[in-house]
């Protein structure tokens, strides 16, 4: 086993045990807007869209790429924007506003 | 990759770490989903400095056009439609993770070269997984915004063909990672496969365990764009997409609990086991108390000062929300007390009934969780419950027999009057008749529409 490649399982556990850690105890309330959130983090494969868009290879690959970024950046953009517009509807009514 | 771009990524996993810890919490979480986006633009930006020129104009335009789409979306989808517009979300980005892993495969194929084991592993994980998120996401949508496949779609010998689609596409991912017979079409091939093997794992679920599958998917991509950060060698995939997987199992694990449908039963329950529903003729025979909504008001306006309001799936699918919080302000202008019971999975996903009522203006301070309403119900007068059945079953707290035997249900058996706006004397989705329509003496029967049933109610109440 490759150095790098312990260091890229070390961080795979490290970062499994933090997912695990954060989300244990979360009020249900928040579940959707969490679950919306996450869904929009996981659209970080746009770094990885990016690379293979500018990485080598022949235009297939090119084309694979192009596609593989609009997905990615759909997954990135609306995942924050839904996220943002449903924690929006608790921010109405803070502990200041009461109807 | 050079010491400035780790660093930034590094910040950016940092970033994605305390925004979810800041959505943790109703105060900060606006916060948090800000921070988890700024690690986002940091990632991306980054990025593009290993990028020529040339490259810029395509990655410009293909970002322009994915976040053309994805705000557009975003902003028109109602509250109600949330959970599919997730699920569509998510699935674009299994897809975006499947195609890197084509086009890495056909970078290594056209190269002639072997890569390593690990490298060749983590791409098949990704075509495999993310073909099955995106499809089985699409399904899910489709489902939920009732375009196709609705209900629980089957057919005979399903089980059969998901095991033999399953083996095919890993048999044909392992003849491409063994350099076998035209190993880049068998890669083809596999995507192909595990696109119908998600279309066919989605399709026998039903509208209610949808918010189930669609965090498991969440799950499975967070997962697949794991692997494919092992694919890249880039730290941040790797712990953006391990964060998902893991938050989101846990959350997949806490909704299939609070539902008591594991979660093993829901992928596979419906494939196999015929829908031998109970025999519905005899149910339909016993006698209840059917009322119009005049009674209703009269039960609540003269015979109750407390009420506790159960909203439930019917009520998110009616968007009858508005309607129920006009239902707390009618009463409230009378002099009741009035709470909102919220099971932890009302509405079509977990939190989702709270951000409905948030949309219709209730303080979310009415709200209550399981934990903290089951005491009250004792000494609650009149209890309304609105299209939901299975959360309030009794049956779930005896009868180990029972589908849902186990779950936690409200306890609405407790208080002195029980008031359903309910279509039908349908079961809910577990299939499991409820007792509580059948006590005459305490229970009111509102055959209705949800939304319909409570502007009925509304309207009475402030007459009366």
């Amino acid at each position: 086993m490759t150095a790098e490649l312990l260091g890229q399982l070390t961080v795979l556990v490290l970062a499994a045990v933090i997912g695990f850690e954060l989300i244990s105890r979360v009020p249900s309330l928040l579940h959707t807007p969490l679950m919306s959130a996450t869904n929009a983090i996981h659209g970080v494969v746009l770094v990885g869209a990016i690379v293979v868009l500018a990485g080598p290879g022949g235009t297939l690959a090119q084309v694979l790429g192009f596609i593989a970024v609009v997905l990615a950046t759909v997954n990135v953009v609306g995942g924050f924007v839904v996220t943002g517009r449903m924690l929006e509807m608790f921010r109405a009514r803070g502990p200041g506003r009461r109807r | 990759m050079d010491t400035f771009v780790t660093l930034a990524y590094l910040v950016a996993a940092l970033l994605f770490i305390l925004g979810i810890r800041r959505l943790r919490e109703p105060a900060t979480a606006r916060q948090g989903n800000v921070i988890a986006a700024f690690g986002m633009l940091i990632a991306v930006v980054v990025t593009l400095f290993e990028a020529d020129v040339l490259d810029l104009v395509e990655i410009g335009i293909a970002v322009a056009i994915g976040s053309v789409i994805g705000v557009v979306s975003a902003r028109r989808v109602p509250m109600t439609s949330m959970p599919q517009f997730v699920a569509a979300f998510n699935g674009v980005g299994g897809g975006a993770v499947a195609l890197i892993g084509v086009a890495e495969f056909y970078r290594l194929d056209q190269a002639g070269g072997h890569e390593g084991f690990v490298i060749l592993l983590t791409i098949f994980l990704g075509i495999l997984i993310g073909s099955i998120s995106f499809a089985g996401s699409a399904v899910a949508f489709g489902k939920l915004e009732e375009i196709f496949l609705q209900g629980s779609v089957t057919f005979p010998g399903q089980a059969l063909v998901n095991a033999g689609l399953f083996t095919a596409a890993v048999a044909a991912s392992v003849n491409a990672m063994a350099d076998g017979a035209a190993p880049f079409a068998s890669a083809v091939v596999a995507l192909v496969l595990a696109l119908a093997l998600g279309v066919l794992l989605v399709m026998p679920i039903g509208g209610a365990d949808m918010p189930i599958v669609i965090s498991l998917l969440n799950a499975f991509t967070g997962v697949a764009a794991a692997s494919s950060g092992f694919v890249l060698s880039n730290d941040v995939l790797i712990i953006g997409g391990t964060l998902v997987g893991a938050s989101g199992s846990i959350l997949t694990y806490g909704m299939s609990n609070a539902l008591g449908r594991p979660i093993g039963k829901i992928i596979f329950g419906a494939v196999g086991a015929a829908p031998s529903g109970p025999a519905a003729g005899d149910e339909e025979e016993r006698p209840v108390t059917s009322v119009g909504a005049d009674d209703v008001a009269t039960a609540l306006n003269y015979e109750a000062d407390s009420v506790i309001l159960v909203p439930g799936y019917g009520l998110a699918v009616a968007q009858a929300q508005t309607a129920m919080a006009e239902l707390m302000a009618a009463l409230e202008a009378k002099g009741k007390d009035v709470k909102f019971a919220i099971h932890p999975v009302a509405g079509r996903m977990p939190g989702h009934m709270n951000v409905l009522l948030a949309e219709a203006e209730v303080p979310h301070e009415k709200l209550l969780d399981l934990d903290d309403v089951n005491d009250e119900f004792q000494e609650t007068d009149a209890v309304v419950i609105v299209g939901a059945n299975d959360v309030v079953n009794p049956s779930a707290r005896d009868g180990s027999d029972s589908p849902i035997s186990g779950m936690p249900i409200l306890n609405v058996d407790q208080a002195q009057r029980i008031v359903f706006v309910k279509r039908s004397l349908g079961p809910g989705f577990a299939g499991v008749d409820n007792p509580l329509f059948y006590d005459q003496d305490k229970t009111m029967m509102l055959f209705s529409d949800a939304k319909e049933g409570l502007e009925n109610v509304v309207a009475a109440v402030k007459s009366s």
